[in-house]
């Protein structure tokens, strides 16, 4: 049954690049170029070849975009066939980690070094999750987008209460906002991710960044750290604490529910990526341009070790180039690298969406702009961060990611104890 | 996949023997049999092959020997995994078969409103399973659904967040669409039940009920295999539908074997363990299969027409 559905995919894969011409397999003069559907990002990326390809008439790159869940399963399937396109758009993190073990994607060490310009405009931090083994195997692209801690101001003037400053004050709001019949915080439960930014964040403020770090490495039994019990005894009690949304196990993150909930003013706070800025502006009606929406960065926990200003989030998406292409399209790759990559007209566009691309001084691009004061907000915590972590089920290797959100779900529906997910979790390391 | 191949199985005997009696007629089963042998066994030959590999679907293909079956058989989601798949299967045709032949008997009757009725109820078989797991899921949503919207505190439930609640959703969307299906093959059998029996037991004073009882049920009795059978079998694979509906959620529990199969596979990269468990899931499959032609009976060409 696996193998029909590969090679089922498998087929997509070829026909996909092929039809516009010149496909990853096609060993003509293009590249290909596989990226994300969905305006107004989608728009932004087709741009930004159609501008390149203009400027090079000798070397063409052809965009194909594919919706995100979609891209997932098929960018995997395709580089496993040897049909992957010629630039690879991800994450970075943990499924790059396993495109290099496989031997599939170019070391850009040596780009970067003799193009010392090219790593120099962009957001240093942006280069850990396209680090592997101290090589780097991706351009950082796009925008920075940390989690922040989103609220709904109509709300919290409801009840007459500020903004959390630690999470002994988000304990005393939960009460606080059930009395009045507000749910405290939104959460599209059903999608897991949606979960483990909780747990990323709880677990950086009390534990500091070593303790996930010592994951990441490998080591062995490195969830049994005390602060990992102490975050995960801290979620428990946050849930028990109807915290959440009722029904927050049926609402998916995909549908944009939780958003909603928001700036229905159903819930009082959300937790989530600053993609979800663009979305509330555009259907929230009144809520962000009439100055409802507030956010914050997630407050520091009392006794906590861990550093406030860290975030956790997408430091930028990751440009790879497939070791399986041609010469000729891995030139025509590292030189849209070079000079189509966040041109100044491409920050522009990404400003204009309401994302911050990841240029050192980006922040000019955007004065005067309706969205300044948020673009300034993430701008000064994209800067400001010590660490700026990768989602952990970007980081970890697919195996180990699945289990963390098995887990997490069951955390969040209080059918694990915190002892017993760290012991499922230590099983997984490492691999 | 697995349906199609065991009912293509199902169905190749009576074709060789009667090929046996006209030559001919053999060369007609060549085309089912090329695309039955391509889309059948050689990807089951290659599934099992796989189960003796570890791959994570971008490298090489490791031969690993029986790692990968040991990884699976002694991973406490299998036995979780087959249970739910069982619980399924069992609720399902609980569920499903007494309203299916009560609809079905209805529908052979002679009133009038029957035949829109019977374009009615076979609506939902029409609907694409992922398309009716999105509605479905957006009419449950606790704050924006059907409930919420109509004020109706009963329907305003974590339908999808708890986990028993989940596992009848599952079963009541895979009922909501399969019951018209089920019905149509009930309201063919039964029609072939002969008039004579009904004015047989009329005569003798029979009621509706009784009626119902001592010849329609009985007389079915090959129908509900038939219909069990393709409930079984099918309720195995599952997918699409509890993949949109509920992602195996809340927790692992409407993890069924399928779903734990394609995470396994396409979301940990895990294609040999994958692979062992699409033969568990070959295997239960063509056992459950064997198993109803047994209940049948012995002998299941014995007909109960009319004359016969």
């Amino acid at each position: 049954m696996g193998l029909p559905l590969g090679a089922a995919l498998a087929a997509c894969g070829t026909s996909g690049p092929a039809k516009p011409g010149g496909g990853a397999s096609g060993g003509g003069a293009g590249a290909s170029y596989w990226y994300l559907s969905v305006q107004p990002q989608e728009g932004v990326r087709t741009r930004a070849v159609e501008r390149f390809n203009k400027a090079n008439p000798g070397g063409q790159i052809t965009g194909t975009p594919f919706q995100n869940d979609a891209y997932k399963t098929k960018i995997k399937t395709a580089i496993g066939a040897g049909q992957a396109p010629t630039i690879i758009w991800g994450w970075g993190g943990g499924t790059l980690r396993s495109y290099v073990q496989a031997g599939q994607v170019e070391d850009l060490t040596s780009f970067f070094d003799q193009n010392a310009a090219v790593k120099d405009r962009l957001f240093p931090s942006s280069f850990g999750a396209a680090t592997i083994d101290g090589k780097i195997y991706a351009m950082p692209c796009e925008t920075v987008q940390p989690i922040v801690m989103f609220y709904n101001k109509t709300a919290f003037e409801k009840i007459g209460a500020e903004p959390p400053q630690s999470w002994g004050d988000i304990m005393d709001l939960v009460p606080k906002f059930n009395k009045a019949g507000i749910a405290p915080f939104s959460l599209g439960g059903q999608s897991r991710w949606t979960n483990m930014m909780w747990l990323e964040f709880l677990l950086d403020r009390i534990g500091g960044t070593e303790v996930f770090q010592a994951v990441f490495d490998g080591e062995k039994n490195a969830w049994s750290n005390p602060a990992v019990l102490d975050m995960l005894t801290k979620v428990q009690e946050l849930v028990k604490a109807n915290g959440f949304i009722k029904g927050f196990s049926s609402i998916t993150a995909d549908s944009n529910a939780d958003q909603a909930l928001l700036y229905t003013g159903k819930a009082a706070m959300m937790l989530h990526g600053t993609w979800t800025y663009g979305g509330m502006s555009q259907d929230g009606g009144d809520f962000v341009p009439g100055g409802h929406l507030g956010y914050i960065n997630f407050p520091p926990v009392d006794g906590g070790k861990g550093d406030p200003s860290n975030t956790v989030g997408n430091p930028g998406q990751y440009l790879s180039i497939s070791s399986k292409a041609t010469p000729e399209q891995k030139e025509i790759a590292k030189k849209f690298f070079a000079q189509g990559v966040l041109t100044d007209q491409e920050a522009k566009e990404w400003v204009d969406t309401g994302g911050v691309p990841i240029l050192k001084g980006a922040n000019s691009a955007w004065a005067g702009s309706k969205d300044a004061e948020f673009l300034d907000f993430v701008y000064g915590i994209a800067s400001n961060a010590k660490v700026f972590a990768q989602s952990w089920d970007q980081a970890l290797s697919p195996t180990a990611a699945e289990v963390l959100l098995d887990n997490i779900s069951k955390l969040f529906q209080l059918s694990v104890s915190p002892q017993q997910w760290v012991d499922n979790m230590n099983a997984v390391i490492g691999q | 996949m697995i349906t199609q191949a065991t009912s293509a199985q199902r169905r190749t005997p009576p074709a060789a023997t009667g090929g046996a009696r006209n030559g001919y007629l053999s060369w007609l089963a060549v085309p089912a049999l090329l695309i039955f042998i391509g889309f059948g066994v050689i990807p089951l030959v290659g599934v099992l092959f796989l189960s003796f590999t570890s791959w994570d679907g971008l490298g090489e293909i490791h031969l690993s020997g029986l790692t990968s079956w040991q990884s699976v058989l002694s991973d406490p989601g299998l036995p979780h995994a087959l249970w739910i798949t069982f619980l399924v299967m069992a609720a399902s045709w609980g569920f499903q078969t007494p309203l299916s032949i009560l609809i079905g008997v209805f529908l052979a009757g002679q009133q009038r409103y029957r035949a829109v009725l019977a374009v009615v109820f076979f609506i939902p078989l029409l609907l694409s399973q992922a398309a009716i797991a999105i509605a479905y899921k957006a009419l449950l949503d606790p704050n924006f659904g059907l409930g919420a919207g109509l004020h109706i505190d009963l329907l305003v439930q974590d339908w999808l967040g708890r986990p028993v609640l989940a596992f009848s959703v599952v079963i009541f969307v895979v009922s909501w669409q399969f019951i018209p299906f089920h019905s149509l093959i009930y309201q063919g059998g039964v029609r072939q039940i002969p008039r004579t029996m009904y004015e047989a037991a009329e005569m003798d004073g029979a009621g509706r009920v009784r009626k119902f009882f001592s010849i329609t049920l009985p007389q079915l009795k090959y129908t509900i295999i038939t219909s069990s059978t393709l409930m079984v079998v099918g309720s195995l694979t599952f997918f699409d539908l509890i993949f949109v509906l509920t992602a195996g959620g809340p927790g692992d529990a409407t993890r069924v074997l399928a779903l734990d199969m394609y995470k396994r596979g396409f979301q940990a990269n895990l294609m040999g363990p994958a692979s062992a468990i699409a033969v568990i899931l070959v295997l239960v499959g063509l056992a459950l299969a064997l198993l109803l032609r047994r209940l049948g009976g012995r002998d299941p060409q014995a007909s109960q027409m009319e004359g016969a």
